[in-house]
């Protein structure tokens, strides 16, 4: 059940993965998270907005609060229209990698947050939706 | 952010880096490409980064912190990176980020000290004729 | 709850309350004879006095709160006033031993005992009598299950303070020689422990410059796959902060589990001892322990005998 309007961000270029980074931060610390729980929120954001800078060339970051019952969390999404996964599953397995070496972060990410859904299309684009909630 | 160059020191044979802020991926590959440069101009035999006021580590960073050490090694400097802070180190290892031929020490002290023990066994090991990369590394 | 002239509905027959008030000693009498010689009273527990008296008192206020009340929803003033007694009655019952059923068991005891007086009152009108039956017990009832659930709420909201309390009650981190401290763990490791753990471990490394840490599990009693693999993450982020994390205390059962469940351990020390452990540490600080002969200087080959101790460092 959301209250508020999400804090939207498009993602470009360089300094846009920055300013997700900083917005992160702001938001989780906002949110009660504490510090190495912000942190992993901020990585785990920039590890995904990059991919979109890098794979989609531009997308958009939404950053919302969120409740479940009675427990908080934040809640971000990644969006692009770009090429797509073609492979969801060989992505979200440890070791994978494009030729350029680089893997999308994807598994890595996922262990940093609790909640991790994603989808992706050939030629339409990719969605990411990650959700940390407050130990309480 | 890409507005101040990451410091980098020559003292003695070492090459200082002090990352002293979170940087961005255009920074991460200009430091680099620079580091590598000032080895080869200052012909130094070890590098040491310090990240003690580093607060986020990410996967870009962290393959720039890999790939600093092996390239440096070609050129035959040894590397060691300092000050990783706990709650940094906690997400690396849960982003399941090895760090691959990175060796680490607490801090600046403890990384001199590795460096130079470890160049002493380099200098030891070729003047017994023992062949260079038979240890790479860590 | 109403204050018009009409009974509300469900409320009790006014001859029913007339009735209880005036046979109330006959039937705090029956009710604390039924009690006392039901099968799980401990009478060593409470004295008489006192039974008679929170009787009498929980009776009295029992036929004020009925009196006019929808015993359907029991949602008045007065009705707050008995959970009230109630609840005073049963933290009396807990300081004295009692499980904590006993007050909720006591309310329902009350329910055998009043039909009898009822029977006698309405024996003119079975319809009546079902009547009156059915909303006594029917108050009686939620008076009961209202008691029974509040002690369990009690309990658990007790038992969550408790392990909050433990979890914050941790091991100290020991810094047991230059370089070198240890932590001890003790009890059963989950989650959210091993996480705070983690942090305090790496947080204390870095603040005393420890070269080696110490995590000492013989105080825990099982190792299951997810909490080898938050102690193989501890090691890991320990290695990546510039120093080495040794594992003591481990005994033969957890080794086992750790073989069986097919946990990787490759480049994790462990050792069954913390003494070994702390031995070790020494080597990979470079300092030795050496035995020193009677006139106080470090003695090379010494076997034995009257010697202290002392610790030598490999280089200043």
């Amino acid at each position: 059940m959301q209250q508020q309007e999400p804090d939207r961000i498009q993602v470009e270029d360089n300094d846009d993965v920055v300013r997700v980074r900083a917005r992160v931060r702001e938001a989780a610390e906002r949110a009660g998270f504490g510090h190495v729980d912000q942190l992993r929120l901020v990585t785990a954001a920039s590890e995904l907005a990059r991919n979109i800078r890098l794979y989609a060339k531009r997308g958009l970051v939404e950053i919302l609060p969120v409740r479940k019952g009675n427990r908080r969390g934040l809640h971000i999404k990644f969006e692009d229209s770009g090429p797509g996964i073609p492979d969801i599953t060989l992505a979200m397995t440890d070791g994978y990698t494009t030729s350029r070496g680089l893997g999308k972060g994807l598994p890595g990410s996922r262990r940093l947050v609790d909640d991790f859904e994603i989808e992706s299309a050939l030629g339409e684009g990719t969605t990411i939706r990650i959700t940390k909630w407050l130990y309480e | 952010m890409s507005a101040f160059k990451v410091p980098i020191l020559k003292v003695g044979d070492v090459l200082l880096v002090s990352i002293q802020s979170d940087i961005d991926d255009r920074t991460v590959v200009e430091l680099q490409q620079r580091v590598l440069q000032q080895i080869e101009r200052t012909s130094a035999r070890a590098v040491l980064i310090d990240i003690s006021l580093l607060e986020m580590v990410d996967s870009f960073t962290g393959r720039m912190l890999s790939d600093i050490a092996s390239m440096a090694l070609i050129m035959d400097a040894e590397t060691v990176v300092v000050g990783i802070q706990p709650a940094v180190a906690i997400t690396l290892v849960e982003l399941g980020l090895e760090l691959k031929g990175v060796s680490t020490a607490l801090d600046v002290d403890d990384g001199l000290r590795i460096l130079r023990e470890r160049m002493k066994d380099k200098q030891r090991r070729r003047a017994a004729g023992a062949d260079d990369h038979a240890t790479a590394g860590t | 709850m109403t204050s018009d002239n009409t009974t509300p509905p469900n409320a009790p027959n006014p001859r029913t309350i007339r009735m209880l008030s005036e046979r109330e000693s006959a039937i705090l009498e029956s009710w604390i004879e039924n009690r006392v010689n039901s099968s799980d009273f401990r009478e060593t527990l409470i004295s008489g006095e006192e039974l008679s008296s929170d009787s009498q008192s929980f009776l009295r206020a029992f036929v004020t709160s009925i009196a006019n009340s929808n015993v359907e929803e029991m949602r008045g003033k007065e009705f707050n006033a008995i959970r009230r007694l109630l609840l005073d009655i049963s933290e009396a019952r807990a300081a004295q031993a009692f499980s904590p059923s006993e007050t909720a068991f006591y309310v329902f005891s009350l329910k055998e005992t009043l039909l009898p007086f009822l029977r006698d009152e309405y024996q003119d009108d079975p319809q009546l009598l079902l009547d009156e039956v059915n909303k006594l017990s029917k108050a009686l009832d939620k008076l009961g299950s209202f008691i029974f659930v509040s002690t369990i709420k009690n309990r658990e909201r007790v038992i969550r303070q408790q392990q909050q309390d433990m979890l914050e009650l941790s091991t100290p981190v020991v810094q047991i020689w230059d370089r070198i401290i240890c932590l001890p763990l003790i009890g059963t490791l989950d989650s959210r422990r091993t996480q705070l753990m983690m942090e305090r471990l790496l947080d204390r490394i870095v603040r005393s410059r420890a070269e080696v840490a110490i995590l000492d599990i013989t105080g825990v009693p099982t190792v299951d796959t997810q909490v080898a693999n938050y102690l193989i993450k501890t090691v890991n982020a320990v290695r990546l902060l510039g120093s080495t994390c040794i594992i003591t205390g481990v005994g033969p059962s957890i080794a086992q589990t750790i073989v069986h469940l097919g946990i990787d351990l490759t480049g994790i020390i462990t050792r069954n001892q913390l003494s070994d452990g702390i031995r070790m540490a020494f080597e990979l600080t470079r300092q030795k322990v050496v035995p020193i002969n009677s006139t106080g200087d470090p003695d090379a080959g010494a076997e034995g005998g009257d010697t202290d101790e002392r610790v030598q460092s490999a280089h200043p």
